[in-house]
């Protein structure tokens, strides 16, 4: 059984425009020593849907079960949350300059982090603590970079410092929300390499919310594409880059500068993700899709199974057929897609 | 921070300096300064005795002997003589800045708290019930004159209470706190309340909006996912953010509040730097008038300067310079 196991997760916000929804019927599994990487545009709801399960969003009407261990979180109230929040799942959130208090020494925010949790240990134990887990995200001379000022670290290192934070307690799930998104590439690796080095040593789940392929391409086990709150796509890493089914899942695939290869133009999708608030009737996808039959525009699909592979689902009513699709593929948009091939 | 120090103090002597400069000024070409001499003369007085008088009150010299004359004496610590009593400058001040102090420190903690901890409410459980009636409240003190206030709180616990016999509040006056500690609190409570009331409501807003820009920083957003309780989260990591603005604000107004409460020492009768201001120049009181500026001048000085410093203790960003 997965670690984190949500179903048929919604969330709305009702506004004075209408009501904003911004998760609708996702389900997705995160399991131990395993990274689950949830892709999708700005506003597609991946962000909303895990700060949703953690209880961190105010005002918002949820529906839904998201089983941690044996409880459900959704059920609990913020008192047992509060609890579950720090101790068993760790986070970590996009602009690592603003997610720090800037008041506040580093070592002090992790010291508090662990003995919130852990009221017997003592503070100095707590920052030797802090010292070591600095020192386990790779910044240099922990011992006395604990005292300084979020503002005198710089941008990785204070995603790093985040990391640790996060990390102090050993947590069986991280969750990563764009957690390279504000730093440069150079940097970007050297983050994702110390997240994967605690994973390993320590078998904790990640679920990493982005909506940059290549990172999910670097580590990520599961992905799935979220678009307008729902899940549009669910496989592996290498059905996902080798043999996507969605033509939303195409669309951005197709958008990616190709490494190294021809150059060209980028095709980006046409179009712009539909309101919220009024969501096209059928498939959400249907204005922007290259593919669209008019079954699209009055039937919203369920998660169908590709190519009879069970971890493989898309919400599309193409063929399911992977030489079909391959075909049906290259008669509409031409050779435009790298050709699927596994690695 | 001591060169910081070193050059925010030589700016404020300078302001000050100034600051008397302008009054000098005002003073000579404003009207009235004629009649100084006259009225103390006294009604019957020749010509002759008024030009005496005029004399020795240097009145009759160039502006800038007197001011020479003045800057003289303050170098010396001697601030002048007030033309009508007589009395040192110094004496009056020294008199009139307890009642002040004692009237501004105390509405001041009591405007601080309440307005603080109403915006906190207000904002954290905003748009809710509290929120508006906080909200109403503020706009309520916020829009009401202090004369008004201080007034109206006169007329129910001092004129009904003494009516049904009872005496808790006197009409007016000032007991000095180390004559009879008592007397000096009960005295002041309603011009506390007026004064701290007033202001109140501008911190409760001030906090609201300071709050609620925090509470959606990413940085509370973090504390909440640590695990942290709902009140560590308000009070630890986002009040102390928000607190930066209501902090330089109240030194401002602490420093402003120093130099006299006119009006509110006005309705309550009490001698402060703001009564003997207004007294002072209704009867065109020169030394008085400059002293008293100058001890609201330095109040506004040694005020910023404290907000400051007091930043760069809030803020680790902050470095002086």
């Amino acid at each position: 059984m997965a670690l984190l196991e949500v179903s048929d997760l919604h969330v709305s916000f009702p506004t004075p425009d209408g009501v904003v929804q911004a998760v609708r019927g996702l389900s997705f599994a995160a399991e131990a020593g395993k990274t689950l990487g949830i892709v999708g545009e700005s506003g597609s709801g991946k962000s909303v849907a895990t700060q949703t399960i953690m209880g961190l969003t105010r005002g918002a009407r949820v529906s839904g079960q998201a089983m941690f261990e044996d409880k459900d979180l959704l059920a609990m109230d913020q008192k047992a949350l509060r609890s579950v929040r720090g101790d068993e799942v760790g986070m970590i959130f996009q602009d690592p300059l603003s997610s720090l208090h800037p008041y506040y020494r580093v070592g002090w925010q992790i010291v508090e982090m662990i003995r919130n949790n852990h009221k017997d240990i003592s503070k100095a134990k707590a920052k030797a603590r802090a010292v070591e887990l600095l020192g386990l995200v790779g910044i240099p001379q922990p011992d006395r970079r604990v005292d300084d000022f979020p503002h005198q670290f710089s941008g990785g290192m204070r995603q790093r410092a985040m990391i640790a934070m996060a990390m102090s307690l050993n947590p069986k799930l991280l969750i990563a929300d764009e957690p390279t998104t504000a730093l440069d590439v150079t940097v970007q690796a050297q983050v994702l390499q110390v997240m994967r080095r605690l994973q390993e040593e320590f078998g904790t789940a990640i679920i990493l919310i982005t909506h940059d392929l290549g990172v999910v391409a670097e580590v990520a086990d599961d992905v799935v594409v979220m678009y307008a709150g729902s899940a549009m796509e669910k496989a592996d890493r290498y059905e996902i880059f080798g043999a996507s089914h969605h033509p939303y899942t195409e669309g951005l695939l197709q958008s990616l500068p190709a490494y190294g290869g021809v150059r060209e133009r980028l095709h980006p999708i046409p179009g712009q993700p539909p309101s919220l608030i009024n969501l096209p009737g059928g498939c959400p996808f249907h204005p922007r899709c290259p593919y669209v039959m008019d079954r699209c525009r009055i039937e919203e699909p369920p998660l169908f199974e590709v190519g009879g592979n069970p971890t493989h689902t898309s919400a599309c009513w193409l063929t399911l057929d992977l030489v079909e699709r391959t075909a049906l593929r290259d008669k509409v948009v031409g050779g435009q897609l790298p050709s699927p091939s596994r690695p | 921070m001591v060169r910081f120090l070193i050059r925010r103090v030589a700016l404020g002597v300078f302001v000050m300096f100034v600051v008397t400069i302008v009054v000098f000024l005002i003073f000579f070409v404003g009207p009235g300064r004629a009649d100084v001499a006259r009225t103390l003369a006294g009604r019957q007085a020749t010509p002759a005795t008024v030009a005496l008088v005029s004399h020795r009150l240097l009145l009759d010299r160039p502006l800038t002997v007197q001011y020479w004359h003045f800057l003289d004496g303050l170098l010396h610590g001697n601030l002048g003589y007030s033309y009508y009593h007589g009395q040192p400058v110094t004496t009056i001040l020294k008199q009139a800045f307890p009642v002040t102090l004692s009237l501004a420190l105390g509405a001041a903690a009591i405007w601080l708290v309440v307005g603080v901890l109403s915006g906190v409410l207000s904002a954290v459980r905003s748009r809710s019930i509290w929120d508006r009636i906080v909200t109403v409240l503020a706009l309520f003190f916020y829009s009401m004159p202090s004369f008004v206030l201080g007034l109206l709180l006169l007329y129910i616990f001092y004129y009904q209470f003494a009516l049904h016999g009872i005496h808790i509040f006197p009409g007016a006056g000032y007991t000095y706190l180390t004559a009879d500690p008592l007397k000096w609190f009960e005295g002041l409570v309603l011009p506390w309340i007026t004064l701290a009331l007033v202001s109140a409501a501008a911190y409760t807003r001030l906090t609201r909006g300071s709050m609620l820009d925090v509470m959606n920083e990413d940085y509370v957003r973090t504390a909440r996912s640590k695990g942290l309780s709902e009140n560590r989260v308000i009070y630890r990591h986002a009040l102390r953010s928000a607190l930066t603005p209501v902090i330089s604000q109240f030194g401002i107004d602490l420093g402003v509040l120093a130099g006299g409460a006119v009006i509110t020492e006005t309705v309550f009768g009490m001698p402060g730097l703001g009564f003997t201001a207004v007294h002072a120049i209704q009867s065109q009181d020169l030394p008085v008038i400059i002293g008293v500026v100058i001890v609201a001048s330095a109040a506004v000085v040694v005020a910023n300067i404290l907000v400051d410093t007091f930043y760069a203790v809030l803020d680790p960003r902050v470095r002086l310079h």
